[in-house]
This record gives structure tokens, sequence and C-alpha cells, in this order.
């Protein structure tokens, strides 16, 4: 491929563009600078303390739904309609607004300019916005707290007819703000997408080939397009129930006899709602999970001091899982009582799936192999993750085949399965990436003996939560019951069990707070970082200033000459290679020939 | 779901064609130096001014909002599978509007062709033409609301009419919000006409204007009932 090297000569040092060209806002006041700034890096902490604040309130709600199943009755705040509440803020909030907003929001508007050496994003003005809607609609959420009849209970998959039915929870205003806050959230999710992926298309340094991007990028880049693409069908829903609620459109409201008396409804589609959310709903499992692998892969090769395995099929599959992740949504269908031979198209797609993630799983493995591991917290995170998404993929193997899937169906082996794939694997890398870029972020290194206490009960916690979670399902507990009471065929030992869990549970949540303390102590406490406390190649640890100032690179913008994983590079004085060092007279003879 | 997916796949095709021009077989690890280009279309920071950004902007919210409407069709072919399910009465002034749509993306096109050879007068006639048509365009579907309600086909009632506001509201708060681009391109294009920037804007109004028209025509044969064989052969397809 050394034909790809032409134009200014495969080694020589090209002057990089100055400021002077670049069109760049400039804040003038401390509102403009800190509240409403369109520097991406402000923009980005906005969104993560703002999905971690909510992520706070969904852990809370984790802990009530824990107390009201290991001891029933205790609180006794805590009815039915409270606990169907609980579970429907609890997973909305977790899966849209706290683990979307942080992955993309979050990461993305920090890492993408700066790892593309780029100014900042393309449309900045859109992106102040984005931002500004999404804490609007996370307001909209809150708001539905303080109904009088409380936040919507219909469950975080919101099937009509039950959710705008009379008598479930919140049916009055709680199901409205609901789908109102996920508009919202869509629209303002836009105009950061727009910008995320017109940054990488348009914005990159000079240099910086797509096949130089790390991973985070690309991870970041494709769920964005995903993203893009996948939340107009929740859009749609939202809009259509919306009409069938205030409007009396019958769009997924079939004819219905309530309590002795006919409905005004008719003739709607409840299945075509299912359609809808799970076109959002699957690929959301991979807008979550891609920019996870990509962080992974960065942070194992760091810390592993090596290079990652298989770059191009790293790309590639993460294109190809973004690309395969449309095709099989209906595997959260197999029970709604569609053809089974569709059934079997979508098991086949779900189950084909596994092969490029399986391809991801070996190359982090082989990226470990033989490297230089240091045992960090970020690092400690990142084999968490591979471990967590591992077990959590295999027993998606498992539903993903209908009949394995009908029996399990509803179950709390589906709630063990998801958790551990999409709630405790992505959290796991959310937790390493804070850690990894807390130093180039504040400045300040973190207390390295809080973190690795905060990892080492997370993840055993995690463990010891979800995994009797899977035994409990096998047995036949269903998921979303407010209580057992006398059931046949349940064996008094789960009650035990689930007191253990319980247990559990209240621990980790409270292990989370370790994890605050420890940023907000080390933000004035921690021992000064330095630009690249890790010794990484990528260049937001090149930076001139740490933590980096408005326009992120001074005067000239860097020149990318390498990719992003020289690591202990033969013959190389260090064991690093940054992006913006040019060739060596070694690599330039090398080249030359 | 089959007109999603058929989108998707059309998105799906536009992307990997963009990959493989741009260097996804590369082996970065053996190649350090400065790449020459791989593509004409891979510029880097400072080759890529606001022009280019503003165009890939465009390109990327066409793809999303091209999704959105597709999912609103696919939802429709599914919908109108239902038994509760009978056509529209078309409104006359439908074919009015429609006229009136094409007026307005044919001034657009006109006003980048004559911003393009340097025609300012020309340009900003057919930015006038193009905004009033659209301006027209949104009181025609609003007076087309008002004799479907007449007729009786309230919002609640016949799916089919149920679609049809929720439809042609997308459709003309987009063009609503195409208005406001044109408003913003305006001045420019009145104190500043030779400018490149003052053409980009153009350029991208046109853009935006000729996918409206593009979306409208779709949904138009789909709420006439012109598409219905074809949705039969789709909801044979996926049900």
């Amino acid at each position: 491929m050394a034909t790809t090297i032409h134009g200014h000569g495969p080694a020589e040092t090209v002057p990089p563009a100055e400021t002077a060209d670049v069109e760049l806002y400039h804040p003038h006041s401390w509102i403009t600078r800190y509240v409403f700034s369109q520097d991406a890096k402000v923009i980005a902490i906005q969104y993560s303390l703002t999905a971690m604040a909510i992520g706070f309130v969904a852990l809370f709600l984790s802990w009530l739904m824990r107390l009201q199943l290991a001891f029933p009755g205790a609180l006794e705040f805590i009815d039915a309609d409270a606990y169907y509440q609980y579970i429907t803020m609890h997973g909305m909030i977790m899966v849209v607004y706290l683990l979307t907003a942080l992955f993309l929001g979050g990461f993305g508007n920090y890492l993408i300019p700066l790892m593309l050496g780029a100014r900042d994003m393309a449309f900045p003005y859109a992106n102040m916005l984005s931002y500004w809607i999404y804490l609007l609609a996370v307001l909209v959420l809150v708001a539905s707290f303080f109904t009088s009849d409380g936040p919507t209970g219909a469950g975080w998959t919101l099937y009509p007819p039950q959710a705008i039915l009379p008598n479930t929870p919140g049916q009055d205003l709680g199901i409205v703000l609901m789908l109102v806050s996920l508009a919202l959230f869509i629209i303002g999710f836009t105009m950061g997408g727009l910008n995320y992926v017109v940054t990488v298309l348009q914005g990159r340094a000079r240099g910086m080939t797509l096949m130089r991007m790390p991973l985070t990028i690309w991870g970041i880049f494709t769920a964005t397009v995903m993203a893009l693409l996948a939340f107009p069908a929740l859009f749609v829903g939202a809009v259509m129930m919306l009409f069938d609620r205030l409007l009396g459109t019958s769009f997924f409201m079939p004819a219905i006899v309530q309590m002795g008396e006919q409905l005004s409804y008719g003739g709607g589609s409840p299945i075509l709602f299912q359609h809808l959310f799970w076109f959002f709903g699957h690929p959301e499992v991979y807008i979550v999970a891609l920019p996870a692998f990509g962080i992974v892969s960065d942070l194992i090769a760091t810390h592993a001091r090596k290079n990652i395995f298989g770059y191009r099929m790293m790309v590639w599959a993460i294109v190809i899982i973004g690309a395969l992740s449309f095709i099989v949504w209906a595997h959260h269908m197999y029970v709604s009582g569609m053809n089974p031979y569709f059934g079997f198209f979508f098991a086949t797609t779900t189950l084909i799936i596994a092969v490029p993630t399986a391809i991801k799983v070996y190359n982090w493995v082989l990226t470990l192999w033989r490297g230089d591991i240091h045992f960090t917290p970020p690092m400690l995170f990142a084999i968490g993750f591979i471990v967590t998404f591992l077990n959590g993929g295999l027993t998606g193997m498992f539903l993903g085949n209908v009949v394995v899937d009908v029996p399990l169906s509803d179950t709390m082996f589906v709630v063990a399965h998801f958790h551990m794939v999409m709630g405790v694997a992505p959290i796991l890398v959310i937790f390493g990436a804070i850690y990894h870029w807390y130093p180039k972020i504040t400045g300040r290194m973190f207390n390295d003996l809080l973190a690795k206490l905060h990892f080492w009960v997370t993840f055993l916690g995690a463990y010891l939560i979800f995994f009797p979670m899977h035994y409990l399902g096998l047995l036949g507990i269903p998921r979303r019951y407010y209580e057992m009471g006398e059931t046949a065929f349940v064996p008094a030992s789960t009650v035990t069990l689930n007191e253990f869990i319980t247990i559990t549970a209240l621990v980790v949540g409270a292990a989370q707070f370790l994890f605050l303390f420890n940023m907000f102590w080390s933000l004035r406490h921690g021992r000064p970082a330095g630009g690249n406390p890790w010794r990484a190649t990528t260049l937001e640890w090149q930076t001139p200033q740490t933590p980096p100032a408005h326009g992120n690179w001074g005067r000239e913008l860097p020149v990318v000459y390498r990719w992003a994983y020289d690591y202990s590079v033969p013959g190389a004085a260090e064991d690093f290679i940054p992006q913006n060092q040019p060739p060596s007279p070694t690599e330039r003879r090398e080249a030359a020939t | 779901m089959s007109a999603a997916l058929a989108f998707l796949a059309l998105v799906a095709a536009v992307a990997g064609w963009w990959l493989a021009r741009h260097g996804i077989m590369a082996k970065p690890w053996l190649e350090p130096g400065l790449p020459a280009p791989v593509a004409p279309g891979s510029a880097f920071a400072e080759e890529a001014g606001p022009v280019r950004r503003a165009k890939a902007g465009l390109v990327v919210f066409l793809a999303v909002a091209g999704s959105l409407f597709a999912l609103f069709v696919s939802a429709y072919l599914m919908r109108m599978g239902a038994a509760d399910w009978w056509a529209l009465p078309v409104p006359r002034i439908l074919w009015i509007n429609t006229g009136l749509l094409v007026v307005g993306s044919l001034g657009l096109h006109g006003a980048q062709v004559a911003a393009r050879h340097g025609h300012p007068a020309v340009m900003r006639h057919g930015l006038l033409l193009g905004g009033a048509a659209a301006l027209a365009f949104l009181l025609g579907q609003i007076l087309a609301w008002h004799e479907l309600l007449a007729l009786g086909h309230g919002l609640a009632g016949n799916p089919a009419a149920s679609f049809f506001y929720v439809l042609s509201g997308v459709h003309g708060l987009h063009v609503a919000g195409g208005l406001v681009a044109l408003g913003r391109t305006m001045p420019r294009a009145w104190r500043d006409p030779g400018s490149a920037r003052a053409r980009v804007l153009v350029e991208l109004c046109a853009t935006y204007w000729h996918f409206l028209l593009l979306v409208w025509l779709v949904l138009f044969g789909l709420l006439a009932g012109w598409a219905n064989d074809f949705a039969e052969i789709c909801r044979q397809v996926l049900s």
C-alpha cells in the first residue's frame, strides 16, 4: 500500500496550518466561557455532569426497587404503582439520558476535536444548543416526578396500549412529559450528532487519515451515525403516541373495553409501536457499545504498551456491527405473535452479529498477550469490561434463539443479560475512560488507591448482583413483578438470594460515592499530572497546555505523521511515539525503499 | 419497516462507497509520513473551510430527515393494513400546492445557477420566488386541512386522516425551517451577492428545497393512494 505515500514525499515535514486562517469563536465573558459556552470541552463537561447527576437519580431508584424485591412491604411508600414508576424511570434514564448522553455528548465532545487535531467542533453554536436542549429534556423528565400522579409507570419500553390507558401510573401527565422529553432529547442530540459527524469528516488535522484515527473516534463516529438514523424511529413513535394520548388518534391503540366501557380508540396497532421502538432500541444497544469498544481498545493499547492487534479488522468490525445492528431489532419481539419465519430471520442476523463482536474480543485479548500490562485503574476497568461484555454477550446467544428465548422471555434472566451487556459493561468503560482522561481534563491525578477500591467493589459487586439473577430467571422468576407473594414454583431460597442481591446492590451503589469523592477531592488535592502521564501516543496528550486551552493547540495545528498505536516500536528511543512526531531517519529510509 | 430498511440500504451503500474511497484498506502501521489525500473529497482542516463543513452538515441532516420520513412512511404502510382503514378523498388544492412546491424548487434552482454565473438580479428573483412559493405552499396546506375538516375528516377517526395531518404537518415544519434558513440567506444575498459564502448558502437552500419536494411527492403519492399496490407488496414481504 505504499502507493498512498507520495505528494509531499514519504517523510518530509510540512509547515502546519496556523491560527490565522481558522474561524474560531472567542468567549468574552464568564457567562459565555463557562455557561453558554461554545467550546466543545466545556460542553463535554456540562453534558457529563448533567448525565451523572441524573444517573445518580436512577441509581437511587434501583436501590428502592431492590429494597422492595428483598423486603416486600418494608418501605411503605413503595406500592405497586411506585415500583413500576421506578422501573420505568431507572431504565429510561440509564439507557438514554446517562449512557447515550455521556458517551456521545460527553466523550464525543471532549475527544473528537482533541484526538483529531481540530480546534473545535464544526458548528459550535449548534453544539451549545444541543447541550441546553438536552438539559431541558432532563428537566422535563425530572418534572414528571413532581406531577400529581408521578412519572409514567409504563415500563421503559412504553408499550401501548397500557402506557396511555387509565390506571397505568402516570397516565395523566407522566407519559406526556416522558414523550416530550424524549422528543426534545432527540432534537438536541441531532444538533450535537451533526457536529460529531461533520467534525470527523471535515475537521481532521493534516495527515490524520481515516485509518489513522484512534479507535475511540471510530467507535464514537459510527455510533453517532447510527444514532442519527435510529433515533428518528423513537421520535416517530413518541410523536404518534402523543397524538394517541392527547388528540384521540388511534395509531397504536386498538379497540379496548376497559371496566365495561368502550374507549374511543379503535383499529390501531400496538405491534407497530414495538417495531418502531425496537428499530431504535436495538441500534441503541450498539450506540452505547461501540464507543465503549473504541475507548477500551485505546485504554488497552496504552496501558499494555502495545499496538492494538488487528487495527483494520477492529475498524471494519465496528462498521459491520453498526450496519448489522439495524436488522436485528425484532429479536426483542419473539413473543409478540409475529410470523415464526420472521423470527428465524432475526435469530440468524442476531447470531451473525456475534462474529464481528467476537473478532473484537479476540483482538483485545491478543493485544494484552505478552504486553507490558500496567494495572492502572483505567486498565482494570478495561479488562473488567472485556470479561463482563463477554459474559453478557454469551447469554445474548441464548436469548437470540427463538426456542430458548420464548421460555426465558420476561424473566429475570433477561434482566441479568442486558444489565451485564449494556449496563455494567459500558459503565465500566465510562469509569475507565474518566480515570484515563481525568489528568487531561483537570491537570491532576486522581487518588490511585481509592480508584482501585472503587474498581474492585464495583466489578466484584456487579457479578454478585447479576450472576445470581440469571439463576432466578432460570427458575422462572418473572421480571417487572412488584412482589412474588405465595407462588408454588418458587423455592423459599430465592427470598434469601434476593436479600443477598439487594445488600450487594446497596454496597455497590455506595461505592460510586467513592468515585464521586475521588473526582472532587483530586480536583484540588491530586498531584499535578503533567501533559502526558500515561505516555500515550494520541493527539489529545500532546496539547501545549494541560488542561487544553481554548482552541486546543495554540498557534499551530498539529500535523499527523503516523497511526495512533506506535507503542514499543523496536529501535525507538521511548516506548511510545506520538502521532505528531515526524518519521525518524530509519523510518524515512524504510519508506523510501 | 420496508421503507425504512430501503432508505437505510441506500445510506449504507453511500457510506460503503465513501469508506472504500477513503483508504479503508490502508495499513496505517506501515505508513509513517504524510499521506497525499487519498481521495479528492478527503480534505484536512485547513483546506476544509466553512463551505465544505456546511455542505457536509446539510448532507448529514438530510440523511437524518430522510430517515425520519422513511420511518413515518413505514408506519403508514404497516398501519394501512388494518381493517378500519379507508382511503381519504384528495383535496383538489393539494395539486396546486404540489405545483407551488415545484415552482419554489425551480426558483431556487434558478437562483443557484444565476449565482454561479454571476447574475445577482436573477438570483434575487429566484430566491424571492422560492420563498414566496414555499409560503404559499404552507398556506395551501392549511387550506387543505380546512377542506378535509369541512368534509368531516377530523384528526381522530379514520387513521388515513390522522396520518395525513401528521405527515403533512411534519413536512410543513421542515418547509418552515427551510424558510428560516432562506430568511437568513437573503440579507447576505442582497448585501454581498458575489461572495462565495452567499453562493454556497443559496446552493444549500436549493438542495434543501429539492429534498423537500422529493419527500412531498412521495408523501402525496402515498396519501393519494397511488402507492397502494406497492404498499400491498411491501406488506406481503414484511408482515
